[in-house]
């Protein structure tokens, strides 16, 4: 087709990262970057969705809300960090929950501030958890309830995992998890998850290594190290049954949802499933947009992604038949795409093309001073920051053998399970 | 022991420094502005042309045209320019925004000389096919079907017809124009449009000499003869303030309410811009503070100035629990109607001229940041000393004036109300 083109030989740029870590064990590490005048101060805690009690889901995310509700010493805390010119938001995932602040590199401090307060305690207020559970409520609303196909992962997870914990979405099984969320429950949660022990932080930008030090050692070094929490969750057992599930509502166009559970993001096989997603719906040149949308149009939207989860994942397939699609059809069409997987090796060229995106994304990536900083984080969370520089290797590695073979390992009919979601 | 309830000191931002595009002029008269910078040798290159007129039998077609770009031309099918850019890691993008349509390839370098010639395949020998034309049509109309039932979506649509009327800033489209799209009338607004007398290249990045060349020796000698019809915007607002879409089951209802505003080119729109920030315009403002961290009645409120080349408008968007509609909109005139009795306090004032300033500074981050700064004065006839001003407006601004603004501009009565849900 084209000429042979690889990145192999790639001088490609490196995220730099200094690391220490603190008695408390407060894990840090720097990143300098002196092409811009801000900085990031970004802090992930080891705790997600996955860590919650199934009595009350939804309560890291809630909490993560309650972490801006004021501090033990410092009564708001975005107020402050605006005076100087800061942003800063943060976000919940069923694995982990990561808070990020960006400011002018000249006022690092009050970022070191702000954050070593909470994570010295919280205020507690009562009227912050009540103002919260009401946002999250209608965060619950807008998001998940309010909108056409809104509610498809509170109906497919539980579908998908029936012993770990994936099996409910952030945001929680249902409102009224986070309506009965009592201030005991709060204090509970901080105690466990919220101390050096359990958390990673990066400070990147116009910032220097032994500043941070000095100011680590200051803010963040007084507080106690706390408990560790230690990790003991279930592991979803391989399905042998294939699932399906019907259920209509108000929505415009039929849709169908295929899920296979698939390695998680460090483990054997991972990259190979990452680029099979992108064979299948990566750009206008995707086997699915080429074969379903555009030469034989069965869908008009068609994708497939995953989820990147640490634990045993979601490789999903996500479909809009055309009207007058019979459903029955629509489905036999996808398997006829993993079924070429599974069948066929790959050209050379089409794996060549979707590594090579592959890394032009992570390149673009690179732009973003807080990108880069979330990426240390989340793979030192991972196991190694370095992974963040090194993990393209694996992807470098992956041939049309190990595509084929996770294809076949993948997608079969008794470990699908597939939600057709119905127009009334 | 450090005291955890004494803030640390901290800075005044006092320079931003901007990296200006730099002007270059190809043979036909394109002018091509260069914003160089950054390590990644990456780039991205805009082709970016005026709108021209709009009429309301063909609503759809300037879009259409423009999502047509990638889908064929005399010599590459579209699955084969899908593939070729796919190949090289690379990334074009067609957009669609009131004032332009621009085709914009995201690159690395090295690839630039592969990439680029694709795109002026687009721009100059695109054949509009039909089987191609009947996708995008029919994955279009299908989206579209599925946007009319989120709310918001209903909402933004019903205040901007609201607002300008059926204008190409006011049209809300409808499931029926995709079914009156001919070819034809494309290839017409694609000779009209797509030619280098409208056209704009800006190009950000870590610019190569060999980058530059390839612009030039690929869209130097782009010639045609058509001249630049001239853009004007028309628009009769509606009679009606209030727009009320029920819908009987909704949980939440989102609101829209604003309008017709000044623009950038205005000299007060920077100091409008402050008034609004403090209103809604960041996460600490009045009606988040009020509307979301006092009464929980949302997950998100804010304000927002929008500017086109042609006007402007002032909107408030949110959506709250259907229960609370009413209380809210009455908290949203409370708050508009505060600022034009009240004094702002100098120490709220204080904190969002520190805050703009800050995020003034944390906007310049890449030059990708840099090129959009530049386009978003360039195309208001504007130059660098808007943002000397800003600068400037921020640092000295009063409480008094800013009351003076409220009065002048904002008047509760007089705001489109957009109500989508229960009120």
């Amino acid at each position: 087709m084209l000429h042979k083109t690889k990145f192999a030989d790639k001088d490609e740029t490196m995220i730099q990262f200094e690391r220490f870590t603190l008695a408390n064990g407060l894990r840090v590490l720097v990143h300098e970057d002196n092409t811009t005048p801000m900085a990031v101060l970004n802090i992930l805690y080891d705790v997600g969705a996955r860590d919650e009690n199934p009595e009350q889901t939804g309560f890291a995310h809630l909490f993560e809300h309650l972490m801006f509700g004021g501090s033990v010493n410092i009564p708001s805390y975005d107020e402050p960090l605006q005076r100087v010119g800061g942003e800063n938001n943060a976000f919940t995932s069923n694995d982990m929950t990561n808070y990020y602040i960006t400011l002018p590199a000249a006022n690092l401090e009050t970022a070191f501030w702000l954050e070593s307060d909470r994570m010295l305690s919280l205020a507690f207020s009562e009227k912050s958890l009540e103002v919260q559970r009401n946002v999250v409520c209608e965060e619950f609303k807008q998001r998940y309830l309010n909108q056409p196909y809104g509610d498809v992962w509170l109906k497919l997870r539980p579908l998908v995992y029936k012993k770990h914990p994936y099996q409910w979405a952030t945001i929680g099984k249902e409102l009224s998890h986070i309506e009965d969320a009592k201030i005991e429950d709060v204090k509970a949660f901080f105690k466990k998850h919220y101390n050096p022990q359990n958390a990673i932080m990066v400070v990147g930008g116009a910032v220097k290594l032994d500043e941070v030090k000095k100011l680590a050692e200051k803010w963040f070094g007084p507080i106690e190290a706390g408990e560790k929490y230690v990790r003991n969750l279930p592991t979803e057992p391989e399905q042998k049954k294939a699932i399906v599930e019907t259920i209509k509502a108000d929505v415009p166009l039929n849709a169908i949802y295929k899920v296979f559970k698939m390695p998680g993001k460090m483990e054997e096989g991972y990259p190979a499933v990452d680029l099979i997603s992108d064979i299948l719906s990566q750009g206008k040149s995707s086997r699915l947009y080429q074969n379903l949308v555009q030469q034989n149009p069965v869908f008009s939207d068609i994708k497939a992604y995953n989820y990147g989860s640490i634990d045993t994942g979601m490789f999903v397939l996500e479909g809009k038949p055309l009207p007058g699609v019979a459903m029955a059809y629509a489905d036999e069409m996808i398997w006829k795409e993993l079924d070429a997987l599974k069948n066929e090796l790959i050209f050379e060229d089409e794996l060549t093309k979707v590594k090579n995106k592959y890394e032009s994304v992570k390149e673009f990536d690179e732009m973003s001073l807080l990108d880069k900083a979330m990426n240390l984080a989340f793979y030192e969370l991972f196991g190694d920051a370095h992974l963040a520089n090194t993990d393209i290797e694996n992807y470098r590695k992956v041939n049309s053998e190990e595509i084929q073979k996770m294809a076949n390992q993948l997608f079969t009919q008794e470990k699908a399970t597939t939600l057709f979601y119905l127009a009334n | 022991m450090i005291d955890r309830q004494q803030a640390p000191d901290f800075k005044q931002i006092e320079d931003i420094t901007f990296i200006k595009a730099k002007k270059h002029l190809l043979n036909n008269g394109i002018p091509v502005f260069e914003i160089n910078a950054g390590e990644q040798e990456l780039v991205r290159i805009e082709f970016i042309f005026q709108n021209s007129a709009w009429s309301i039998d063909k609503p759809i077609m300037p879009s259409v045209t423009n999502g047509m770009l990638t889908e064929g031309t005399h010599s590459l099918s579209s699955a084969q320019i899908a593939a070729k850019i796919d190949y090289y890691g690379a990334f074009f993008q067609p957009d669609f925004s009131s004032d332009h349509s621009s085709l914009s390839l995201y690159s690395l370098n090295k690839y630039v000389g592969d990439t680029l010639p694709i795109i002026k395949e687009m721009l100059t020998g695109s054949i509009f096919p039909d089987k191609e034309l009947e996708t995008l049509l029919r994955n279009q109309k299908q989206r579209l079907k599925v946007g009319l039932e989120k709310n918001d979506v209903l909402a933004r649509r019903a205040f901007l017809s609201a607002l300008f009327g059926d204008s190409l800033y006011g049209y809300a489209n409808q499931i029926e124009d995709y079914d009156k799209v001919k070819r034809d009338n494309l290839m017409a607004y694609y000779q009209k449009v797509y030619h280098p007398a409208n056209c704009t290249i800006v190009v950000s990045g870590k610019i190569t000499q060999n980058i530059l060349k390839s612009i030039l020796d690929l869209f130097g000698n782009w010639h045609n003869e058509q001249n630049v019809a001239p853009f004007e915007v028309e628009f009769i607002s509606s009679n009606d303030k209030l727009h009320y879409i029920e819908k009987s089951d909704a949980l939440q209802s989102a609101i829209r309410i604003g309008m017709p505003n000044i623009n950038k080119t205005h000299p007060d729109f920077i100091q409008l811009q402050i008034l609004n920030t403090i209103f809604g315009g960041y996460f600490g403002s009045r009606l988040m503070n009020n509307i979301r961290e006092d009464k929980g009645y949302t997950y998100g409120i804010g304000s927002g100035m929008g500017s086109l080349q042609k006007a402007g408008y002032f909107f408030i968007a949110s959506e709250v629990g259907a229960d609370v509609c009413k209380a809210t909109l009455t908290e949203i005139e409370k708050e508009i109607n505060i600022l034009k009795t009240d004094l702002v306090p100098e120490e709220e004032l204080a904190l969002v001229k520190n805050y703009l300033m800050g995020s003034l500074l944390g906007s310049l981050e890449n030059a990708f940041s840099h090129a959009d700064k530049f386009k978003s004065l360039y195309f208001y006839g504007l130059d660098y000393d808007y943002y000397d001003r800003y600068i400037q407006t921020v640092k000295n601004i009063q409480p008094k004036e800013l009351k003076v603004l409220a009065n002048k501009y904002w008047d509760y009565n007089e705001f489109y109300k957009v109500i989508v849900g229960k009120m």
